[in-house]
């Protein structure tokens, strides 16, 4: 028998047919929706009189619409709370799971996803959503789809994909000191490029990744998209038994399920078509300085000078992105000085990271001219977060203590940059004007983003000094 | 969807690289619960500065592209977020095809299922389409994917090579659901042989 990647075995186990032009048709175990993506996509089953094949397999929330603030239910621009309305009647009248924005478990979706143990070793998951990649830290298959193939798996339970190829990407050694799985990915990225990865499904291999817990896991997975990666996937291992037991939605017959999942790893001598070797002790915290996430440099770093770059296209773009994000080339990173930071999104929101950050914050003050929130990733990471005092940290110091959404990831609720405004911002897309227009975003680890809410400009975490709890 | 087989139009250049569905369209039009009308807020940010102005510099603002429905681009067109609103948004400006070095993979997608043709080019023969159409504004391209080509009257001449299933579906302009519900068998025992797993 041939040695098989990860990646190859799930998608054979997932063949429904193959055709002589080499498309697949991949059956689909777990759909992920959300309201921006999906309306256009019911009401194409309307059209056609058609339903959900398996509705059962389809689980719905709100996130990106979402307000944070305390009343979460007033939704003021009529075009959001219209489309929220709208997934609302969708999931009503075709029969799907919802968790609503008043639901104890709403959350984003590539955070509740996991955290309800809906995400498994083995599936192959799709949403309408590119960050979809998130779950195959679980040794999943899972990757964003647009609003047609949305409707597609809606009606067919299956997509047509053509085999992608694979990459191999192993993170060798020990992280040092104040590197985090966040800069594993930024280093990745800045490594091969926002298209290194195009075409391919990444497995990320390694003692620095097996050594990750499932949340830095998902970090790493969750910003494959950024290197153009169809699908990132790291094998299941005891870490990932261990997270998943005892959650809600795990199938009933856990050790039939176990004994499986124990078999998806790539096997001794599976072939990729590509490798990347990456040394963790080499790895440092990381800052994005442009306008895409492969333009970052170590905190130690500066800020480069366009006529460094290679191509006269790449002297252009780098050009360009300092003119947008008003940077002067060979200003050292820590001299940047920032007005907000947010500590949220599906990349680093979740209850490790408030925990990291948290230990970071504890018994500072937030820079007086830097406004920062924290928006925990589902409501059960808030709860979670609050069981253990960290909101108490968080407000002490001067952070905002939000309810759970997408938020200023990307700005489609109230939360937005002003014009010109510079963030530091745990998510995972430094684009022109995501956060806002005119925006300036640079993406940072949450304790990168935590010291520079103190500080107010980009701060060396690895020289920061932690204050110890202080006695009640 | 509507089918592509050959196409003359006007090319609009836009020099950059790594152009993001961000950029194509940006979020707050994403609110919208339609499929059409997205064709105005294209590339909004890059055609209208902060009070919805036209910035007159920018391509498709300049009369001289008006009406143009080949775009040229830099590699890496369409990374980011999967918003299928970025493949409407070109279709519904009247774009038919676009060429670049590289396209991102989900926007691929998105943009085949549209009918949007994507022609991936070497690097070379997209800086000069990009600055032939900068040079002569007004110049146009012939496309075919009969015959996988791309073409001017000045003597260009590229072949491109895309993926059968994609070409097949755009040529007769096939649409993807009703092509899997013919092999509603395969499914059924597909999911046949899932309920036996155990688990
Ligand atoms: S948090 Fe950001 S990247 Fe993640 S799903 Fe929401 S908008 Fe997308």
């Amino acid at each position: 028998m041939f040695a098989k990647t990860l990646f190859q075995k799930i998608w054979e186990q997932h063949l429904v047919r193959e055709n002589d032009d080499g498309r697949a048709l991949l059956y689909i175990d777990l759909h992920l929706v959300h309201e921006v993506t999906s309306p256009q996509a019911f009401e194409g089953l309307r059209l056609a009189g058609t339903k959900l094949r398996r509705p059962e397999l389809t689980i719905a929330t709100v996130d990106h619409n979402v307000p944070t603030t305390a009343n979460r239910q007033l939704i003021t621009d009529p075009i959001a709370a219209q489309q929220v309305e709208t997934l609302r009647r969708n999931c009503r009248d075709f029969g799907v799971r919802f968790f609503d924005i008043d639901s104890a478990e709403q959350g984003i979706v590539h955070v509740i996803g996991p955290e309800l143990g809906l995400t498994q070793p083995g599936m192959t998951i799709v949403c309408g959503d590119s960050h979809t990649s998130t779950h195959g830290a679980f040794g999943a298959l899972a990757f964003g789809i647009g609003t047609s193939e949305v409707e597609h798996v809606m009606a067919t339970q299956c997509l047509w994909q053509k085999k992608p190829k694979t990459m191999q990407i192993a993170v060798e050694g020990e992280l040092p000191f104040g590197a985090t799985a966040k800069d594993i990915v930024l280093a990745i990225i800045g490594r091969i490029g926002t298209d290194g990865a195009t075409g391919h499904v990444i497995e990320y291999r390694g003692s620095a990744i097996r050594s990750l817990s499932m949340e830095g896991r998902m970090t790493v997975c969750n910003m494959s998209i950024e290197a153009g990666a169809r699908a990132g996937m790291i094998a299941p291992d005891e870490t990932t038994f261990a997270y998943l037991r005892n959650r809600r939605f795990i199938p009933k017959a856990f050790d039939k399920a176990l004994a499986h999942w124990q078999t998806l790893h790539s096997d001794e001598g599976a072939r990729f078509d590509s490798t990347v070797n990456i040394d963790a002790a080499t790895l440092e915290p990381f800052v994005t300085w442009g306008t895409n996430p492969g333009q970052v440099v170590p905190i130690s770093g500066r800020v480069p000078d366009p006529v460094m770059a290679g191509s006269d296209a790449e002297q252009q773009s780098v050009a360009r992105a300092l003119e947008y994000m008003d940077l002067k080339p060979g200003t050292a990173m820590e001299d940047i000085p920032i007005d907000r930071v947010f500590i949220g999104s599906c990349t680093n929101a979740r209850i490790e990271d408030l925990r990291a950050t948290a230990e970071l914050v504890r018994g500072y003050r937030v820079h007086p001219r830097v406004q920062a929130m924290v928006v925990p990733g589902s409501q059960q990471v808030k709860r979670a977060a609050e069981s253990e005092g960290l909101d108490r940290i968080f407000k002490a110091a001067g952070f905002d203590w939000r309810e759970s959404g997408c938020s200023m990831c990307l700005g489609m609720n109230p939360d937005i940059l002003k014009p010109g405004e510079r963030c530091a911002s745990t998510s995972n897309r430094n684009f022109e004007g995501r956060q806002g227009r005119g925006g300036r975003t640079h993406l940072v680890s949450p304790p990168m983003a935590a010291a520079a809410a103190i500080t107010g400009h980009f701060t060396d975490v690895r020289k920061w000094r932690f204050k110890e709890a202080q006695p009640a | 969807m509507r089918p592509f087989r050959e196409h003359t139009g006007i090319v609009a250049p836009l020099d950059r690289t790594n152009v993001d569905t961000d950029q194509i369209i940006p979020k707050q039009f994403l609110k919208r619960i339609e499929r059409t009308g997205y064709g105005e807020f294209l590339f909004w940010d890059w055609r209208r500065d902060g009070d919805g102005k036209a910035r007159p510099e920018f391509v498709l603002n300049r009369d001289e592209y008006a009406g143009a429905s080949i775009l040229v681009a830099g590699r890496n067109f369409g990374c980011g977020s999967s918003r299928e609103h970025a493949a409407w948004a070109l279709v519904d400006y009247g774009f038919r095809a676009i060429i670049a070095p590289s396209f991102a993979d989900i926007f691929s997608t998105n943009a085949a299922i549209n009918g949007l043709l994507l022609i991936t080019l070497p690097d070379g023969d997209v800086q000069r389409l990009l600055s032939r159409a900068q040079k002569h504004p007004g110049y146009k391209l012939h496309v075919s994917l009969v015959t996988k080509t791309v073409s001017d009257d000045q003597g260009f001449l590229s072949s491109f090579s895309i993926d059968e299933f994609r070409r097949t579906c755009l040529l007769g302009g096939l649409d993807e659901i009703g092509l899997t519900l013919k092999h509603e068998t395969d499914i059924a025992a597909y999911e046949a042989k899932l309920g036996q797993r155990g688990w």
